[in-house]
This record gives C-alpha cells, sequence and structure tokens, in this order.
C-alpha cells in the first residue's frame, strides 16, 4: 500500500501505541497536521513548544511509557530544547518530532531551517535526521525503541517536508531496526561480595534515585529495606520509589535533605546506592561524603559509576534484576541481619530524628508554605499527582509532602527548570483524567510557562496549580540572604500580576489565601472543581528552605535556620 | 594515577554525524582528542576511529564510558593496555637549493626515506613509523627546511583481539 510520509509517521504512532501527542504546528509540519485533521490521535494544542515537551515529558513521567511531542522547523524546534535537556538529564524517555525544510534546502539558510540536529546532539540521547522517505518507518521504531531501552532519555527526529510529502509502498512487518536492548549479565560474585559486606556491616543505608523509578524497581527496593531493616534515604529523583510514609524512610539527602538522612550517610559504614548518579546537590564535599562507608553502586549506565564518588562495588545492570539477584541470594544464603546490632543503629538514626525532625515555625499571622504542602496531603491524603516548579517550592515539597507511591512526585531534578511544573501537570493530567493533579508553583517559575493556562482552560485539562507566592526568587533570595550579606540583587519580584484575575483572564478559576486559617477551605473548593485553579498562596516572604547544606560544605554540616526550628 | 597517552580504537556505524556526536560528547564534557583518525573498515557500513587522549586511568575509562553511550558505537577498546602497533605518516615538502641538495639527498640514502615525487627544485617524502619514530625522522628533517608537511592520526591495531 502506498502511503505518505505524513501518513506513514501516524500509522508508526499508531503502531507504537501512542494515545495523545502535545504540539504545535508550522509550515514545515502542515503535510502531518493535514492528516492529524483526520485522524483519531489526540493531540493536545499548547501554547508554547517548550510546553509541549514538558507536557510530553510528564506523561512520561507519570505512565512509564514514552512521552511524544511534535513541532514545526526553526524556532518551534529550538524552543524544545530546554524541555528535552531537562528530559535528557532526568533520564525521561520522549521521541520529539520536529519538521525540517525540504532536504533540497537543508544548508541554504532557508526560511525557519535550523541545523535541530546539530542543536540537540549534547542534550538528547540519540537523534536523527530522515533524509529520504525509505528509512522514515524504521527511523520512527528505533528512535522509540532507543528512548524506552537501557537508560532511557529523549531521542529526537528531525522530519524534512519533501520527506512528509512523498510516497513510499507500507508493510510494518519488513521493518528492521538494530536492538539497543541490554542483557541481564547475571553477577553471583558481586552478589555474594554484597552478602558479605552486608554480613559485616552494622550500620547500612539503601539511597535510592530516580533509577529506581525509572527501572520500575521500587518494590524489590522496598522489599531489601523491610525484610532486612535497613533503612533508606533518597535523592529528589528517588522520592516516591519507597514509601514515604514508612519508619525505615528518611527523606531526601543532600543539600535539602534532613539532618538525620544526612548524619546517617555521614556515619552509616555500608552505603546501597540504586540508580543513583551523585549529583553534587546529593553529595555536599566529594572527600567527606559517606566517608565511613563502603559503597555499593547499582546502574545500569557504566557511565554513571566512578564519575563522581568512587564506590568500592559497582554492579552494572538494570536497577530490578539486580535487586532482585540480590533478593534471591540473600534468602537462599540465609543472610540475617545482627538484630541487635541493626537495633543500635536505628536507634542512633531516632535519636537524630528527635534531635532534629523536619520543623517550620508557625506563628499564626502568616501562610507558612510548609504548611500549605502539609495541609494539601491532609486534605488529599495523599492520593495525588504533584508536579513542582523549581526552587523552594520544590525543596519544600520533597520535604513536607510524603509521597507513597513511585511516579507521583514530578519534577525536574537534573536541569532544575523553571516553568516545568504546570505544562508537566498538564501532560500528567491527560494520562490520569481521573486522578488529582496538582502543580506546587513558585510565583517565578509559574510565570515561565503561564501560558499553558489557556492549554488547560482550552480543553478543561483539570489541573490545580498551588502557588506558594512570596513575591521573590526566593531560593536566589535564600542564598544571597545566606551567602552573599543579604544583598538581594533582582529577586525581588513583588511586581506581578494579580494571579486571581490572571486566572480568570485565562477562563479558569482564580482563588486566594492570605491568612493561615484559609489554608484547608481553599484547598478543599478549589480542588473540588471540576476545572482548572489557581490558588494564589500569600505567604511568608523570607521563609528559607531548611535544612541547608552550604556550598563546599560536607554534607554533616547544616545550617538548620532559627533556634525555635529545633524542638 | 600516571597520567599518559592513550590510543583508543572505536569501532562505529557509519551514520551521519558519528564524528560529531564523537567529538561533542568528549569535548563537551572537557576532554581532549590529541590526534584523530576515521575511515571505513571492509565494510562501508562500519567504521574505525583511532583517537589519542591524555589522562590517568580513571578519567580514560570515564572517555571509554561516554562513548559507550553513544548509540552508533559498536566497540570501544584501549590499545595501551594490550600488544598493539602504531603507525602514523608524514608527507614533507623539502626545497631543493644547490646548499641542501647533497644533505637531504644523504640523508635520503642513511634513513632510507622514500621519495613520492622528486621535482627540481622540490621533494616530497613519505615517512611511516610510530611517534617516536616520526620524531626522530622530524628533528632530522627541521634543519633541511620543511616547505610543507601533513602529519596523520595514529592508527593502531592490537596484535591479539
Amino acid at each position: 500500500m502506498k502511503l505518505k510520509g505524513s501518513q506513514i509517521l501516524l500509522k508508526m504512532l499508531e503502531l507504537e501505541k501512542v494515545d495523545i501527542i502535545f504540539g504545535y504546528p508550522g509550515g514545515t509540519v502542515l503535510d502531518i497536521y493535514d492528516q492529524l485533521y483526520k485522524s483519531k490521535l489526540k493531540h493536545i494544542l499548547v501554547r508554547h513548544e517548550q510546553g509541549a515537551v514538558h507536557a510530553a515529558d510528564g506523561y512520561a513521567r507519570a505512565t512509564g511509557k514514552v512521552g511524544v511531542c511534535l513541532v514545526t522547523s526553526g524556532p518551534g524546534a529550538t524552543n524544545t530544547v530546554t524541555g528535552i535537556a531537562t528530559a535528557n538529564m532526568d533520564s525521561i524517555p520522549l521521541v520529539v518530532f520536529t519538521g525540517q525544510v525540504p532536504t533540497t534546502l537543508i544548508g541554504n539558510d532557508a526560511f525557519q531551517e535550523c541545523d535541530i540536529t546539530g542543536i540537540t546532539r549534547p542534550c538528547t540521547k540519540h537523534n536523527f535526521l530522515v533524509r529520504n522517505i525509505e528509512e522514515l518507518a524504521a527511523t520512527i521504531k528505533e528512535a522509540f525503541h532507543i528512548a524506552r531501552t537501557g537508560r532511557p532519555g529523549p531521542v529526537l527526529v528531525d522530519l524534512p517536508k519533501n520527506v512528509m510529502a512523498a510516497e513510499i509502498d507500507f508493510d510494518p512487518a519488513t521493518i528492521q531496526i538494530r536492538n539497543h536492548e541490554t542483557i541481564h549479565k547475571p553477577a553471583p560474585k558481586k552478589m555474594a561480595q554484597v552478602y558479605e559486606m552486608l554480613s559485616h556491616a552494622k550500620r547500612p543505608l539503601i539511597m535510592t534515585g530516580g533509577g529506581v523509578i525509572l527501572g520500575k524497581a521500587s518494590s524489590e527496593l522496598t522489599e531489601l529495606s523491610r525484610k532486612y531493616q535497613i533503612p533508606v534515604t533518597g535523592t529528589l529523583m528517588g522520592i516516591g520509589s519507597f514509601p514515604g510514609t514508612d519508619p525505615l524512610w528518611l527523606g531526601m539527602l543532600g543539600m535539602h535533605g534532613t539532618y538525620y538522612a544526612n548524619m546517617a550517610v555521614s556515619h552509616c559504614d555500608l552505603l546501597i546506592a540504586v540508580g543513583v548518579r551523585f549529583d553534587d546537590r546529593v553529595t555536599g564535599t566529594i572527600e567527606t561524603f559517606a566517608a565511613n562507608a563502603q559503597i555499593v553502586q547499582i546502574d545500569i549506565d557504566p557511565s554513571s559509576i566512578n564519575k563522581n564518588v568512587v564506590v568500592d562495588l559497582p554492579i552494572i545492570g538494570a536497577t530490578k534484576t539486580t535487586l532482585q539477584d540480590m533478593l534471591k541470594f540473600l534468602a537462599e544464603h540465609n543472610y540475617m541481619q545482627q538484630a541487635a546490632e541493626r537495633k543500635e543503629w536505628l536507634e542512633q538514626i531516632a535519636g537524630w530524628k528527635e534531635q532534629v525532625p523536619l520543623t517550620y515555625c508557625q506563628n499564626g499571622k502568616v501562610i507558612k508554605p510548609q504548611q500549605v504542602i502539609e495541609t494539601l496531603h491532609k486534605v488529599t491524603k495523599g492520593d495525588v499527582i504533584i508536579t513542582t516548579e523549581v526552587g523552594q517550592n520544590q525543596m519544600w515539597t520533597a520535604q513536607f509532602f510524603p509521597f507513597d507511591l513511585p511516579n507521583t512526585f514530578i519534577t525536574s531534578g537534573g536541569l532544575g527548570t523553571m516553568g516545568y511544573g504546570l505544562p508537566a501537570a498538564i501532560g500528567v493530567k491527560c494520562a490520569f483524567p481521573d486522578k488529582q493533579v496538582v502543580d506546587i508553583a513558585g510565583d517565578g517559575s509559574i510565570q515561565m510557562n503561564i501560558q499553558e493556562l489557556a492549554t488547560a482552560a482550552q480543553y478543561n485539562i483539570n489541573v490545580k496549580i498551588v502557588l506558594l507566592n512570596n513575591g521573590y526568587l526566593g531560593m536566589v533570595r535564600q542564598w544571597q540572604e545566606l551567602f552573599y550579606e543579604k544583598r538581594y540583587s533582582h529577586t525581588d519580584m513583588t511586581y506581578a500580576p494579580d494571579f486571581v484575575k490572571l486566572a480568570e483572564a485565562f477562563g479558569i478559576v482564580g482563588l486566594r489565601a492570605t491568612k493561615p486559617e484559609e489554608i484547608e477551605p481553599t484547598l478543599i473548593k478549589g480542588l473540588a472543581l471540576n476545572k482548572p485553579v489557581l490558588m494564589d498562596f500569600r505567604v511568608s516572604r523570607d521563609e528559607c528552605v531548611y535544612p541547608m547544606v552550604g556550598p563546599g560544605s560536607s554534607i554533616s554540616e547544616m545550617k538548620l535556620g532559627t533556634r525555635e526550628m529545633i524542638n | 594515577m600516571e597520567k599518559k597517552e592513550h590510543i583508543i580504537s572505536i569501532l562505529v556505524h557509519n551514520k551521519p554525524d558519528v564524528l560529531a556526536r564523537i567529538a561533542g560528547a568528549l569535548g563537551g564534557k572537557g576532554y581532549n582528542i590529541e590526534s584523530l583518525s576515521v575511515n571505513t573498515t571492509t565494510s562501508y557500513e562500519i567504521s574505525k576511529i583511532v583517537m589519542t587522549s591524555v589522562g590517568n586511568q580513571a578519567t580514560i575509562t570515564r572517555i571509554e564510558n561516554q562513548l559507550r553511550r553513544i548509540v552508533d558505537v559498536i566497540a570501544v577498546d584501549d590499545l595501551t593496555n594490550v600488544e598493539s602497533i602504531h603507525r602514523e605518516l608524514i608527507l614533507v615538502k623539502l626545497i631543493l637549493t644547490a646548499d641542501s641538495k647533497a644533505k637531504i639527498e644523504k640523508a635520503i640514502d642513511t634513513y632510507k626515506w622514500k621519495v613520492i615525487v622528486s621535482a627540481d627544485t622540490y621533494i616530497i617524502l613519505e615517512i611511516t613509523g610510530d611517534k617516536p619514530q616520526i620524531d626522530f625522522a622530524l628533528a632530522r628533517l627541521e634543519p633541511m627546511g620543511i616547505a610543507d608537511i601533513t602529519r596523520t592520526g595514529i592508527v593502531a591495531l592490537a596484535l591479539e583481539n
């Protein structure tokens, strides 16, 4: 059967079981949009291409499937770059289709031409320029395969206009691609070493990361911890991979980690790191990180091993199968922790927890951002998927909202992309229309992709925005307060739109709370409405995120904030 | 750990941009490529790249791991850690003058250099060898007045696979 390139694209999306794409039309993708006009494939028209990529990214993080977007050439393509880099840093599987000028014009500085494969080479897992229609179907298939296999990541496919208009015989049965699947190699010797290390360890600790969520290994990790009473801390990306309400959970470690997680890392004698890459925000000074511990690192990507922290036992493999092997080996060899010794370690951690709990002060007059997050947990009973923007809002969410399930905390970790939360929430809500989806935002970040309120309004994508509005770029302001002698250079954002009116102007609901007693009723009202809602919480202007490990410090040296915070 | 030059052999799918991907992946992470040689193998579909980079073993391992992340890379081998042979090739143009002619002819005879073009006013030599041999030849050639020179990157082959 002869099909046009644009028809083959849609056929391939169907074969890949794509149920939704996020996109924005333009000159070079007119043929594709013409096919979409006749297609049943759901397309969400965003208001900026960056929003399309973040929406596809949110969809991918919440579902574990590949997120898909479609944009035009030139500026349409360059606008995707921040979104692609965001996904790349957090290993999120995406396929981004960009229009391109006809192959005959490539290199001519044609209208809306840009070398998008060149531009995105460093921030994609792989990318393709489809030079002729013969290679179109296989390239699309391979793009999806690459995006989801091994360590996942974004793949860009650049589609010249003439390739979309050309015709060829299409038979999906004949498409052949290279296999990129990683083969699981059992490592019994390494399992024996883990067994040995665990047998000698008095203070073991598990550190869980994004690789556990991406690798769908949460249940294995949870079993390892609970069965052998090994406490767990997590990176920002690891939040949700272990139940946040479990007593063995110590919360996040690192720059804004809990006191007890950072103390546990600093005092443990065995650290089992699973699906992490030891980001500088996690380790503090490398020399003092887990200085008393032997470190086991499990990761699917060899380049993540010994990159920042030199480990004693690297295990290269998928987190799920490796943890399964480990559980099996430990069970077969009757590994049992010496109960008395483990008790001492858990008591030591409980002591740190009691000494410096995760807390903040309330004076009853102004809204504290942490209180909004705690109340959100209370009124939703945790049954919610949360996205965040980047900065203080993100850190407070990581600290004060206990996530019990993987894929429910959706945040830009590695790149730290402001403006991520709203479009990501739109993507999540499209995947789970019956779930409550909330973007916890700051007033700085939300303005970076505020145009996506129109997308939410157009399709009545019922996302809720909990805006922690302090009139500052709060995290930068916090650094200025603590490390730049309170010179608040260009971080005051008091000049901002009236967010309630802005919400109304976009055709969604705006609510405002200015006093602590208004938090709960506002949340209850906003969450109950069957419309997108922006809730503007006017919070304490100078609240800081604590604990905080200063730049160049060891993670055991934490600023804990004001005195009254302790006890 | 000791810093030294490592010769890394990379087998890649001969796809558009593959060299840019390799150069970009290493350059973007702050690693330097000192020498480079690229060509297709017996199959046009597969190319071999031989590059050298200076670093301690940990750095070189990171370079190898970065290379292995590239989708079009098939295999990466550090030939420094195995028995291998290395060759470079230079083409050198020397101007013949009344003063230099005899000296140059004597040197060609002594060192068994291969003359590939011999004109009235200049000659072009082709010299192959490993790095010390090429450096040795260059030290001899320089006083004779090199008019132009091209030096390839290192090519290398492991004795046993």
